[in-house]
Formats: C-alpha cells, sequence, structure tokens
C-alpha cells in the first residue's frame, strides 16, 4: 500500500467492499468499547488515514506482546490494521536481520521524523545499559533516540508502562518503564501480560482515528481501562449477595461464586478482559475458575500474594520478616528450603496443595 | 408455550454454573423503549451486546426470546456476517463472524433495516464501472 493513498482508497483497490468495512468499524467500534453511534465517524475518518509508519521496539521482554497482538482473533482487525499502518521495524516479525534491519529503522525515522508511532514492549535496564542491547546499542539510547522523531509512544505490555517483571524484587537490571525515561513525548500505556491482542489494535486504530485517547491517571486509554474488572465481572452478583469461594474446589467454586476470597485483584485492577475476553472471545480467567491476578496494575508481581483476599493482610509476609530479622539469612534459607522440601513431597505424595501452601510459595 | 404458541423464557432461571447479572430483563426493557421510539419518532439505535456484562447462557436465553421472525441474510463480507430480523419486527440482530467463524461482534439494532444490508453507493459505483467495462469488452469482441 502506497503511503500516499489513503485507506478508504487502497481497500477499494483491492476489491475490500464498503460492506466489509463497515463490520470492520462495527467491530472496531465494539472493542474500543465506544457507543455505537460513533460508527459511523469511525468509518468516514478512517477511511481518510494515509498509512504511518510504526516503529516497535523490544527490550527486556518475553515476546509475548508480540504474540498477542499477532494472535488477534478478528480476521477483520489483525488484516486492516497491517493494512492501516506501515509496520517498518519490528525484530522479530521483519524478514531483515543485523545491518539489514537497523537500517530499515534508521530510514523509518529519517523519512518519517515527527510523525512515526512507536511500540515499545519490554522493561529498559537502568543500573548496566549493557544488560540489553541490540545491535550493540543499549536498549536505553535506542528508546531515547527513536523517541525523539516520534509524534507519539505506545507502551505495550505491563513491562514497557511500569517495568513489569524485570522490575519486580530485587529488580537485578533496576528495570525502569517507557515513562521514568522519557519525558517530553505523548506516551500510552497499555498495561496486561499480555494486553489483550484486540485492545493493542484498538489502541493503535484508535489513535489512527481520533489521535491520543483519554488517559487514566496511569496513562492507559479510557475506553479500555475504564472500568474495574469487579464491575464488569459477570460474578459480581455473587459478591454483592456475599457469596464467595472459599478454596478451590468447594461447593461455592463449584457453583461459580465469587472468588474474592480466594485472592481475586478484579476490585482493583482496571482492564477489558471481562468483556473482551480472550482466546476468541472464550472466557477470561475468572470464567475460568481462577481469580484475577492483576497483570495491568503496577509491580502486580510484588503485591502481595495472589491467593490473599485483598482486605486480608498477608500473614505470611510479615511472618517471614520477623523470622529473617530475628534469626538472620540462615533461618531465611532454612524456611526456604524447608518449604521446598515439603513442595516435592507433596508431588512425590501426591498431597493437595492448598492455598496456604501456595501463599508461602509467592 | 405461552398463550400466542411463543417459546416462554424464564428469565430468573440460571444455569447451574453461572449466576445470573440480573441483567436480561434491563435489556428486554431498553429494546422496548427503543422500538417505541423508533415507531413514534423514527429514532435509529444500537445496542453493542458486548458491552454488557452476561453470565455464560444468558445471551442464548435472550436471543431465545428475541427469535428470529421473516428475514434471514448472510453476508460474505470479510467472514460471515449474519442478520435477523427478530420475532418483534424492527428489531435485528446482527452477528459478525472473523473467517474462523468465530463471533467478532453482536449488536442488536432497531431500525427499518440495518444499513450494512443496504447496497452501499461506494460499492454500486463500482459495479457500474465494472458493468460499463464487461459491455465494452462485449461490444469489442462482438
Amino acid at each position: 500500500m502506497s503511503k500516499d493513498k489513503t485507506l478508504g482508497e487502497t481497500l477499494r483497490e483491492r476489491g475490500v467492499s464498503r460492506r466489509s468495512f463497515l463490520k470492520f468499524c462495527a467491530t472496531t467500534a465494539s472493542m474500543m468499547a465506544l457507543p455505537p453511534a460513533m460508527i459511523p465517524v469511525i468509518a468516514a475518518t478512517l477511511e481518510k488515514v494515509r498509512r504511518p509508519s510504526v516503529i516497535w521496539l523490544s527490550f527486556q521482554e518475553c515476546t509475548g506482546c508480540t504474540e498477542s497482538i499477532t494472535r488477534s482473533h478478528s480476521a477483520t482487525i489483525e488484516d486492516l490494521i497491517f493494512d492501516t499502518i506501515s509496520l517498518d521495524y519490528h525484530h522479530t516479525l521483519q524478514a531483515a536481520a543485523g545491518s539489514a534491519a537497523e537500517h530499515a529503522r534508521e530510514e523509518a525515522m529519517q523519512e518519517n521524523h515527527g510523525n512515526y508511532i512507536l511500540v515499545v514492549d519490554g522493561s529498559i535496564p537502568g543500573d548496566n545499559n549493557g544488560y540489553s542491547t541490540i545491535a550493540g546499542i543499549s536498549n536505553k539510547d535506542m528508546l531515547m533516540d527513536v523517541a525523539a522523531g516520534a509524534a507519539a509512544i505506545v507502551a505495550v505490555g505491563s513491562c514497557a508502562a511500569f517495568g513489569g517483571i524485570p522490575k519486580a524484587d530485587p529488580n537485578p537490571t533496576g528495570a525502569v518503564s517507557v515513562s521514568d525515561l522519557v519525558k517530553d513525548k505523548p506516551i500510552v500505556n497499555v498495561p496486561g501480560c499480555p494486553p489483550i491482542p484486540a485492545v493493542i489494535t484498538g489502541v493503535l486504530v484508535q489513535f489512527l482515528t481520533f489521535g491520543l485517547p483519554e488517559l487514566d491517571q496511569l496513562g492507559r486509554p479510557a475506553a479500555f481501562y475504564g472500568q474495574s474488572i469487579h464491575d464488569r465481572c459477570y460474578r459480581r452478583p455473587f459478591y454483592d449477595k456475599g457469596l464467595f469461594a472459599n478454596s478451590f474446589d468447594d461447593e461455592g467454586a463449584k457453583k461459580g461464586w465469587c472468588l474474592f476470597k480466594l485472592g481475586c485483584k478484579g476490585p482493583t485492577t482496571y482492564n477489558a478482559c471481562a468483556v473482551t475476553k480472550w482466546n476468541d472471545g472464550t472466557s477470561f480467567p475468572i470464567e475460568a475458575g481462577h481469580p484475577c491476578l492483576g497483570c495491568s496494575e503496577p509491580d502486580f508481581w510484588d503485591a502481595g500474594s495472589f491467593y490473599k483476599a485483598l482486605s486480608v493482610p498477608t500473614e505470611a509476609i510479615g511472618k517471614t520478616a520477623v523470622y529473617a530479622g530475628a534469626a538472620g539469612l540462615i533461618a531465611g534459607a532454612a524456611l526456604g528450603a524447608s518449604l521446598r522440601a515439603r513442595k516435592q513431597s507433596a508431588v512425590k505424595n501426591h498431597e493437595r496443595v492448598t492455598i496456604d501452601d501456595l501463599d508461602q510459595e509467592s | 408455550m405461552t398463550a400466542d404458541g411463543m417459546p416462554a423464557t424464564d428469565f430468573a432461571a440460571s444455569s447451574p454454573c453461572a449466576p445470573p447479572t440480573g441483567n436480561l430483563i434491563p435489556l428486554l426493557h431498553e429494546i422496548r423503549h427503543a422500538l417505541t421510539r423508533w415507531l413514534e419518532q423514527r429514532e435509529e439505535h444500537v445496542i453493542d451486546l458486548r458491552s454488557i456484562p452476561l453470565a455464560p447462557g444468558e445471551e442464548d436465553r435472550l436471543l431465545e426470546q428475541l427469535g428470529a421472525g421473516e428475514v434471514q441474510a448472510r453476508l460474505s463480507v470479510l467472514g460471515p456476517s449474519d442478520i435477523i430480523e427478530t420475532r418483534y419486527p424492527g428489531v435485528w440482530l446482527t452477528t459478525h463472524y472473523n473467517e474462523d467463524e468465530n463471533i467478532i461482534g453482536r449488536f442488536i439494532e432497531v431500525c427499518e433495516v440495518p444499513g450494512i444490508l443496504k447496497s452501499q453507493l461506494e460499492d454500486s459505483r463500482a459495479g457500474l464501472g465494472r458493468l460499463e467495462n464487461d459491455l465494452s469488452n462485449a461490444e469489442t469482441t462482438a
């Protein structure tokens, strides 16, 4: 697709009918949680969009975010989003490698200076630039260099948005988020571990259609992160009635009652999982019977046990801290060894692992 | 069955594993209000079913209640789309699928006919061009 042609012109040239385009706009509006009345506005705006250059940088990450976007279940979305943008650099997806790949990035930066969209997944090592490099360039240097000419930055995944798992205690690389380093560009955070694929593509479409989206206090687009998992959860009526599962196999769990007491972070987690869902819209963790881990919130990995209810103090952590303070590191190591031994013994004897066991390991 | 032969739906009933959200009855009232506005003011209304939390099984019960009326159309537009006029004329159910036939969007539309079902001017213009081209070719060969 030529960068001079509008999306509408290109689609017509390719034989994509107006009905198909309207369908794309309708499903996109739905995905962006926009009222259906916005469908004609999206159609009118997107049709006139010229193909923007996108440079995608991957730093300290697991490639889960890229896996997520390439598995966007809507064929219309994934086809059209890649028709709509010019993905000029993505070192996992592009065919070119080595100096040819870096040349493509530099060329895109030069040709589209001030206008390209920079997408980042992964956090950036802050302690020692040598922890993560691409083509001999440190992550920090590459980020600052590419960010300088970007129109806007989309930080995809909890690592880019908040530091994520690389930043989890003890944060061995001194990992920081994109917004910790870049202060002079608009940044849209799209957290999640990984983010919902439709949310990633939806943010790009929203940016192309309406410009920078409305953001919450953590820099997340309100259209997708405006409501808590808890508020949109189909199990919410059980919470309101005080009906909870107390273990993963009790009567409450079998009846699909609220998972709050099993540590569900839905009340403090803002994301679109409960509505957009995962795996072709099949379900989301709570529908599969597991509490929400809160992966789209900052420092979710260090926010206490995944299996402790939000209002219950993290007793195990407190006790461990007291023991460690009293008996020093040897006691801590002994506790760890004891837990490992218990786990191995449980595996050997096929013992049932309880929530308390999981708590002590986390 | 109800007195008029329509299937009766027990909205209070819930499946053994899914708690009802209580959203079904309000949703049907929203459709009722929208249909009233359509009849009185010709105001169209669209409800995005993905925007409403529904427990597993609740959407099926909603679709069962809406039923199927006189018009059922299948479009082939970047994957299929089904457009059904429900048993309440003027209330349409539009379901969009991707090419793997997974549902990617579902809307209830209260209108004369959903916009996507109508012939589109842009497509008609392109069609006219093709027809003129075909005729020109045919006359050249003749």
